[in-house]
């Protein structure tokens, strides 16, 4: 499969040289001064998924380099009336896209997108497969914070199964030695999580994945994609829950980071989310830097 | 008229004729006429003349080949497969006789239908059996009229595309299915077990995303269905498509039992694996999925050891437009017809050193005893005039752009491959020849 050059599918096969090189540039972009790198481009924000962080973090993220958006929701265009990815992805080339930035419920659909279409494809979440851009935004958060990857341990705390923020940010992390603890019942982390990437380690006990890590990374119960699944969830805040006594077995200087949106009471307490620890909005505030050294490098621009 | 009713004759000379159900294996002239093979003799013995001579020097002549699986999609979605395109298809892949499934709109589960595949009308270009549905509309809930279906001449009866979930109503077909000496097939997936999934589970589905279906989901129904096989007196089962090596295991231990159980495997199961699907193309998307390595593994161990009963090609044709799309929501199925032989001549004989004597069983007299396909699957002297000509050393590319099917929903296109039919012959004629 050949992909338009720029396209960002995932993180599994992209280089550890060329993501440092993508936080490198991110690093020297800022929302708040804008460089018009990508004037009079076309940027079509296409999603399928309901998102709020993702979306607007794109849409400003190409605007603060000079981009046109445009935005379609399956909900409200042709998408509601049958028409299929790739019509959909044709129709966009053919109003003139630069860059198309795709939300889909379905593993794998930018790939699909990819190899018909020579545009970039930008994929901004895919089914349970992968969120790229959430892995690169997340990487620069935890470089802010830590300096290095060097000799880390971070721990991925939920439902690891349903999660493609879990899937690239093991792939992503692995690529730099980082050592990966991910932790929850079976049926949310299943043992064959550990044959994603090397240096990822299972475990169903919180004291386990807590000491001695750097960042505690906690996910969302997707209780929308449980379909079938027999989670208690009373029994999951028991023995999952992050509140403010489970977060001192991590290293003192320890952050907690979470992709959102957060469920209070359920995967974390309220003093833990709003803690000192805390880099939830951090997280949400990088996004756009991360998202317009994507975007640049989708057009070339990267340099 | 039916394709193998052909009144002329037809001497196939200087092939080497391979007949495992006669143990023939040796260089033989065949001579057809009426539509029957009329005699079998060592070279230059045959006297008299014939109509038309085929000069099989260098080839292999083989009993017509049989497929026990396969979706020709008539009646009601002919934008996928027709008879006519489905069995021109077949003819390319050597088969002189298909059995085709009855999982189409509307669902073939009465004597109407079982008699409108065979008019004329459809065109076919080989044989063309009909397997009819179990229960009515393959709902699952009440059994159709087999000893009407049976003396229909369909050969067989399956809910296929879907399993025959329900003890009660899977122990209620083998009965009367034993009754009537009339196989039961079964597609094996515990459906409560598989909703949205979309491949094999296990390390690579949980990499891409992708729900997986567990090799559970297809063993606990086949041994259900074995362990029903065994009990009741004269049940014959059939088990469709076999992927997996436990549900292996429960089939061996039927046959060990004597048990009337027999099964086939795809060329696509014995030939890739999970790990073979790329970019989330949906050519390599099919229901069983393509399994673990230690599946296939086991699967070929079957096939040298002499268990596996008939290899099938599970042909499965669909539109562009519903392989095109959402790995997730593309239609599970592949194209098949074209090649079974040369993927079996490739990985089983040349790769696996299974003799081809073993090879043309799995293609003929197996898949003719599951059914009880009579005259057919063997070239003893009265058969039906059914004969496939092979040249096993021939190497060739696949363009799945020349495929005769409609559809090109396959993930063999481009593949290098060793084995081609070169002339087949239904009824004493010549329907296809390369």
């Amino acid at each position: 499969m050949n992909p338009a050059r720029g396209s960002l599918l995932g993180i599994e096969h992209l280089e550890a040289a060329e993501i440092l090189r993508l936080l490198k540039f991110a690093r020297r972009m800022n929302p708040d001064k804008p460089r018009p790198l990508l004037k009079g481009k076309r940027v079509l924000l296409l999603f399928y998924e309901a998102s709020t962080r993702t979306r607007s973090s794109f849409e400003i993220a190409a605007k603060s380099l000079g981009a046109h958006t445009v935005l379609i929701q399956a909900m409200g265009s042709s998408i509601e009336k049958g028409e299929s990815l790739l019509d959909t992805g044709y129709t966009l080339r053919a109003v003139g896209a630069d860059i198309i930035v795709i939300r889909h419920p379905n593993a794998g659909a930018p790939y699909v997108m990819a190899q018909h279409i020579d545009v970039p494809i930008i994929n901004a979440g895919d089914g349970l497969h992968e969120h790229p851009s959430q892995a690169l935004l997340d990487a620069y958060t935890i470089l802010r914070n830590k300096k290095t990857f060097k000799g880390l341990q971070v721990a991925i705390v939920g439902d690891i199964f349903h999660s493609r923020v879990a899937r690239s940010a093991c792939h992503l992390l692995s690529k730099f030695g980082v050592k990966i603890i991910l932790c929850g019942p079976p049926e949310l982390v299943p043992d064959i999580a550990t044959t994603l990437a090397p240096g990822v380690r299972v475990t169903r006990h919180i004291e386990d994945a807590l000491r001695g890590t750097d960042v505690v990374m906690l996910l969302r119960v997707q209780k929308e994609r449980l379909a079938g699944m027999k989670i208690d969830l009373s029994e999951y805040v028991a023995r999952y829950q992050m509140t403010p006594a489970r977060l001192k077995m991590a290293k003192k200087d320890a952050i907690v980071m979470h992709p959102g949106p957060i469920i209070r009471g359920l995967e974390l307490t309220s003093e833990v989310a709003d803690g000192a620890q805390a880099r939830i909005l951090e997280e949400v505030h990088n996004g756009v830097p991360t998202r317009m050294a994507i975007l640049a490098r989708a057009m070339g621009k990267m340099r | 008229m039916s394709p193998e009713k052909h009144r002329t004759s037809l001497l196939i000379k200087g092939g080497h004729l391979i007949d495992p159900a006669a143990r023939i294996d040796a260089p033989m002239d065949v001579l057809l006429k009426d539509g029957h093979v009329a005699e079998i003799a060592p070279s230059n013995k045959i006297k008299g003349a014939a109509d038309e001579k085929l000069d099989a020097r260098g080839l292999i002549v083989a009993p017509g080949f049989i497929d026990l699986h396969a979706h020709l999609r008539e009646p009601g979605q002919a934008y996928k497969e027709t008879i006519a395109t489905g069995t021109a298809s077949a003819a390319a892949g050597g088969f002189t006789s298909v059995c085709t499934m009855p999982n189409t709109l509307p669902v073939v589960d009465s004597v109407e239908w079982v008699e409108w595949l065979r008019q004329p009308e459809r065109g076919a270009v080989v044989n063309v059996f009909a397997v009819a549905a179990a229960t009515r509309a393959s709902k699952g809930a009440t059994l159709t009229d087999f000893r009407a279906l049976h003396s229909a001449g369909a050969v067989a009866v399956t809910d296929d595309g879907k399993p025959i979930l329900e003890d009660s109503i899977m122990r209620e077909a083998l009965v009367l299915g034993g009754e009537l000496n009339f196989p039961v097939v079964q597609h094996a997936e515990d459906t409560r077990m598989t909703e949205h999934c979309s491949m094999h589970a296990g390390a690579r589905s949980f990499r891409l995303g992708l729900r997986g279906m567990t090799a559970a989901a297809e063993a606990s129904i086949v041994e259900r269905d074995v362990q029903l096989a065994m009990q009741i007196p004269n049940a014959r089962l059939h088990v469709a498509h076999l992927s997996t090596a436990d549900a292996l295991k429960s089939v061996r231990r039927g046959k060990r039992a004597k048990a009337r159980v027999t099964f086939e495997v795809t060329p696509h199961h014995f030939t890739l694996t999970e790990e073979d699907m790329r970019d989330y193309d949906s050519n390599f998307k099919m229901n069983p999925p393509l399994r673990s390595a230690s599946d296939r593994e086991a699967i070929l161990a079957a096939l040298a050891d002499g268990t596996v009963d008939a290899i099938a090609t599970d042909h499965a044709p669909h539109a562009a437009h519903e392989k095109e799309m959402e790995f997730e929501r593309a239609a599970f199925g592949i194209t098949g017809f074209e090649t079974a032989l040369a993927l079996a001549i490739t990985r089983l004989h040349r790769e696996q050193r299974i003799p081809l004597a073993r090879i043309v069983d799995l293609f003929t007299a197996g898949p003719a005893r599951c059914f009880d396909l009579r005259g057919r699957g063997s070239l003893v002297r009265g058969s039906v005039a059914n004969v496939t000509v092979f040249d096993p050393k021939r190497k060739w590319t696949f363009d799945a752009a020349k495929s005769l099917s409609k559809s090109r929903n396959m993930p063999f296109d481009g593949w290098h491959l060793t084995g081609k039919v070169v002339a087949t012959i239904v009824g004493g004629k010549i329907v296809y020849s390369a």
